[in-house]
């Protein structure tokens, strides 16, 4: 009896936390297709149709569409960069020897505990300090308020994660393939991308669903580095949080987070168990 | 900045000099220059964009500056002197601190509880628990602030709102707008975000204990409440510890990049924190050397805090 209980409250319980992160989300999805005045109504009140004024709003008017391009566009070179320059440099901390390896090492574990709000205000002055020597060749700048810099910004400080991440799984893959293959006559760089990569596949995904969260979600580095029209996501959705304030345009807001919420939601919906699975593996979030 | 770091190649050589060549057997001509080929761009990047960075942090906290111009003056350790007779530096440190422990102790103790109950009963439908429970975390901050401000609205907001209709006019509160409240609101919204992360988290820790424990503690008649802290909890310890230095870190972030979004540390100031102080001395005030001294002090209190966090939880390690 009292384990009967004991489980129905078990339920209770874990059913009211779930609805308390469901409810939010889903209320915010209900009021997007909201007319303006149904906001003075009952904030339980379903709409009363499919208001899609508000998505063209958000999309046309504020922008939300450009800045969304903008996003994918950043995250995916984003991603490209780190892979390129952290894939080789974590096979080869993990498999050859070489001197100062121990220092490298230290220094990218140190790495690991720097967390880029920290530094953004650095980043952002040494950037305003390039075009200004550039001003010469460049007059109208280079670094700030351009979206390829934000993705090598993006790519340079998940540097020590990523590397950290791919070096252990190196390690743990055995060596006799390796030799095997450059006894074929393969060379260094052919065992690396042909043969190491190809293994490392579990690790390579998993870096880049962590990279993927972390450049999507990401606006404080985004919000120093592009201050022109160029916006990314998250920037905009927090300038429609800003008007908002002023003029009360809630269904515009509203629509808006529903164009930032749902791609990530399907991106989790579809890799949610790699992604948990990643996490429980030691990808401790910093 | 005409000086930029070496590349970290050169200092990074003679540490290791003393190593005997038995260390490296298999290494064939070429070899170097394909690891340094693999090695270079990464560290380069790392060193421009991370270790530059963080020693800027330290150099510019000894120089008032105000921004662009070239008249930068070494101060020594003046900004860090004139930080304790800032009334708003000493109240952003005291909300920094206050998120932090309540933060900490709700997260880490209802993500705990909740992981233990799941774990041990076997529930129907934990996939489904367990992909809800995480959602919060792979929102952005923003999203998350947005969300709250829509529910702490003054007028037409979830809670607010609610409340109204249930002729309960009395029990509204200004969320966003209380000085004495502010600091609740986003502690709240810290929670929601990062519970469910550390629940799957120990969640998955705690599957890996083998079940013949708990059978044979339940023979002899213990309680689950004894289990968990007799079996459990040492069990865990290990984990429990990393998350709990990590989570220090991670909520100065967390508690930063919130308040940005949600409330600009307003109203007047009561929900600043260290970090966001620190923006609005560098950004609107142009003070760069101040906001780097205050970027030096959180740089300083959180590897503190998880020094001391780690030190305190220092245990035998217990297998199974």
């Amino acid at each position: 009896m009292s384990i009967k209980l004991g489980r129905g409250l078990t339920y209770a319980l874990v059913g009211v936390m779930a609805l308390l992160i469901a409810v939010p989300v889903a209320w915010v999805l209900f009021a997007s297709l909201k007319t303006k005045g149904e906001f003075y109504g009952s904030p339980w009140a379903l709409p009363e149709g499919l208001h899609l004024r508000n998505y063209v709003d958000a999309f046309v008017t504020a922008r939300m569409g450009r800045y969304f391009l903008t996003s994918v566009v950043v995250t995916l070179f984003g991603l490209l960069l780190v892979l390129a320059v952290a894939v080789p440099a974590a096979y080869v901390v993990a498999r050859y020897e070489f001197r100062g390896k121990a220092v490298v090492e230290t220094l990218l574990m140190a790495g690991l505990f720097i967390n880029v709000n920290y530094i953004v205000v650095p980043i952002f002055l040494m950037l305003v300090d390039w075009d200004r020597a550039l001003v010469g060749v460049l007059p109208d700048g280079f670094f700030i308020d351009n979206p390829g810099v934000l993705s090598l910004v993006y790519a340079a400080t998940s540097i020590p994660f990523t590397i950290y991440l791919l070096t252990a799984y190196f390690r743990t893959i055995p060596k006799d393939y390796e030799e095997a293959a450059s006894l074929d006559g393969a060379s260094r760089f052919r065992v690396m991308t042909k043969v190491m990569l190809p293994m490392a596949r579990p690790a390579v995904t998993t870096v880049i669903l962590f990279n993927f969260l972390a450049y999507w979600n990401d606006f404080i580095i985004a919000l120093t580095l592009l201050p022109g029209d160029g916006k990314t996501l998250q920037v905009g959705l927090l300038n429609l949080m800003t008007a908002q304030k002023a003029a009360a345009d809630y269904g515009r807001l509203y629509a808006g987070m529903v164009i930032v919420i749902v791609p990530v939601l399907i991106v989790y919906a579809l890799i949610q168990r790699r992604l948990i699975e990643g996490m429980a593996a030691g990808g401790v979030k910093g | 900045m005409t000086t930029l770091s070496p590349p970290p190649a050169a200092p990074a050589t003679a540490p290791s000099a003393g190593r005997t060549p038995e260390k490296r057997p298999k290494r064939k001509p070429g070899d170097g220059l394909f690891v340094a080929l693999c090695l270079v761009p990464a560290l380069v990047l790392f060193a421009l964009f991370m270790i530059w960075p963080t020693v800027n942090v330290f150099r510019m906290s000894l120089f008032t500056w105000s921004g662009f111009s070239p008249n930068m003056r070494f101060v020594g350790l003046d900004n860090f002197t004139k930080l304790f007779d800032d009334p708003q530096f000493i109240r952003a440190f005291q909300n920094t601190i206050a998120l932090l422990v309540v933060v900490t102790i709700v997260t880490m103790g209802a993500g705990l509880f909740l992981a233990a109950i799941m774990t041990r009963q076997n529930l129907r439908g934990r996939n489904v628990y367990r992909f809800v429970l995480y959602i919060p975390n792979v929102l952005s901050v923003v999203v998350i602030a947005a969300i709250f401000s829509a529910l702490y609205d003054q007028e037409n907001g979830l809670i607010n709102g609610t409340l109204r209709a249930m002729s309960l006019d009395g029990l509204q509160v200004v969320w966003l707008g209380d000085q004495k409240v502010v600091l609740w609101s986003v502690a709240i919204a810290m929670v929601w975000q990062s519970l469910g992360y550390y629940m799957v988290l120990y969640m998955s820790s705690m599957a890996s204990i083998p079940e013949e424990l708990y059978e044979a503690s339940s023979l002899d008649g213990a309680s689950a409440s004894r289990q968990f802290f007799d079996i459990t909890m040492p069990l865990i310890w290990q984990n429990l510890r990393t998350t709990l230095t990590f989570f220090v870190m991670s909520a100065v972030n967390l508690s930063f990049v919130l308040v940005r979004a949600m409330t600009g540390g307003g109203p007047d100031g009561s929900s600043e924190v260290l970090l966001s102080y620190m923006y609005k001395q560098a950004y609107t005030n142009s003070s760069y050397g101040y906001g780097m001294a205050i970027g030096v002090v959180i740089f300083a209190f959180s590897f503190l805090v998880s020094l001391l966090v780690s030190r305190a939880t220092r245990r035998e390690p217990l297998q199974f």
